[in-house]
């Protein structure tokens, strides 16, 4: 029997499996520059359109009547297998976007928390979010020239963080870095679930 | 990116206007999909090589069809076309109920997360990366 050339056979080839991680932080923290040191693909930009309804306070002093808002993320794609597809997601940096946020973080595996010790309070709305949520994360330190390097420990203490949440150094532009930040989140999401489980064994 | 010295009239002519067909005017007012809900990372792939514009499919539709020939995630597709994610998710939305696409959602346990499968897997495919 002879099938038409324009269809494909349904259900030949199962479709891969995609799961995401969430990268946040402050603005100018390197978030896009992270996605990009391992994406297969020059990072993309997504946009979601949003009507003003529901939008909390917003400084529009002297503009009238805006009737919508762009929120944009930019991405990138890592395809690990033939039936895994990683994506990674730059949060929007504005405080105010958080159900853009909560659609963000729904079924993530996890978030990295991109820091510049410059700037480490940048980074508290990230870290609120995500412990709030109880979505697991690790704080990656970007190291940028030219800034004082600290003691891991002490960005720990500076960011008071739960002592199990890692805290690591990274050069956000280098792939083997990023994948070292990457694996260390997905350990400490493995680790958290297995005692989260054992805690409703209990 | 917008050098500081042009003129805001300039500014909206440079890529992050958007586009410049309003969201919605693609949609024909639709704000919602008919069918299918479209997480980001939803991935899709087209049933067909391509679909003529006959059967009341606009433009973007067709698009999309030509693009979803490689598997894509919903993301994906909105960065592509450099169209809205909502609107996206409503022309996905007439494409899945002709069933011109194939959608499949991100595997999750109820609670929401994938299982420790996949966890596994990520960490070996980015070791070999």
């Amino acid at each position: 029997m002879d099938y038409g050339r324009s269809e494909r056979p349904a259900g030949a080839a199962p479709l891969p499996t995609a799961i995401k991680i969430l990268i946040a932080g402050g603005f100018g923290v390197g978030k896009t520059t992270l996605v990009g040191a391992v994406s297969e693909t020059r990072p993309l930009r997504t946009e979601e359109v949003l009507t003003e309804t529901g939008i909390g306070i917003d400084d529009l002093s002297g503009v009238e009547e805006k009737t919508t808002t762009t929120v944009a993320m930019d991405f990138g794609r890592i395809t690990l297998s033939d039936d895994l597809v990683l994506y990674l997601f730059g949060t929007p940096g504005q405080d105010r976007f958080w159900f853009v946020w909560d659609e963000l973080a729904l079924g993530a595996i996890g978030a990295v928390v991109l820091a510049d010790t410059r700037r480490l309070a940048d980074c508290f709305p990230s870290i609120d979010y995500f412990e709030g949520r109880g979505t697991p994360f690790v704080v990656a330190v970007n190291c940028f020239e030219g800034a004082k390097q600290y003691r891991l420990d002490e960005v720990q203490g500076a960011l008071d963080l739960d002592p199990e949440v890692p805290v690591v150094l990274c050069d956000a532009r280098k792939r083997e870095s990023v994948k070292e930040v990457l694996i260390t989140l997905l350990e400490y999401a493995m680790k958290l679930r297995e005692e989260r489980r054992r805690a409703v064994g209990d | 990116m917008t050098g500081q010295g042009e003129t805001a009239e300039h500014e909206w002519v440079d890529d992050h206007a958007g586009p410049v067909v309003r969201p919605y005017a693609v949609t024909g007012g639709r704000a919602r999909p008919v069918t299918g809900t479209f997480d980001l990372i939803s991935l899709v792939t087209a049933t067909r090589a391509e679909v003529g514009s006959e059967s009341g499919l606009g433009p973007e539709h067709v698009a999309i069809v030509g693009l979803c020939q490689r598997i894509q995630s919903v993301a994906e597709i909105a960065a592509h076309l450099d169209l809205p994610v909502g609107t996206v998710r409503v022309l996905l939305g007439d494409l899945a109920a002709r069933s011109l696409v194939q959608v499949r959602e991100p595997r999750a346990t109820p609670a929401g997360l994938p299982d420790d499968s996949v966890f596994e897997a990520v960490i070996n495919g980015l070791r070999a990366l």
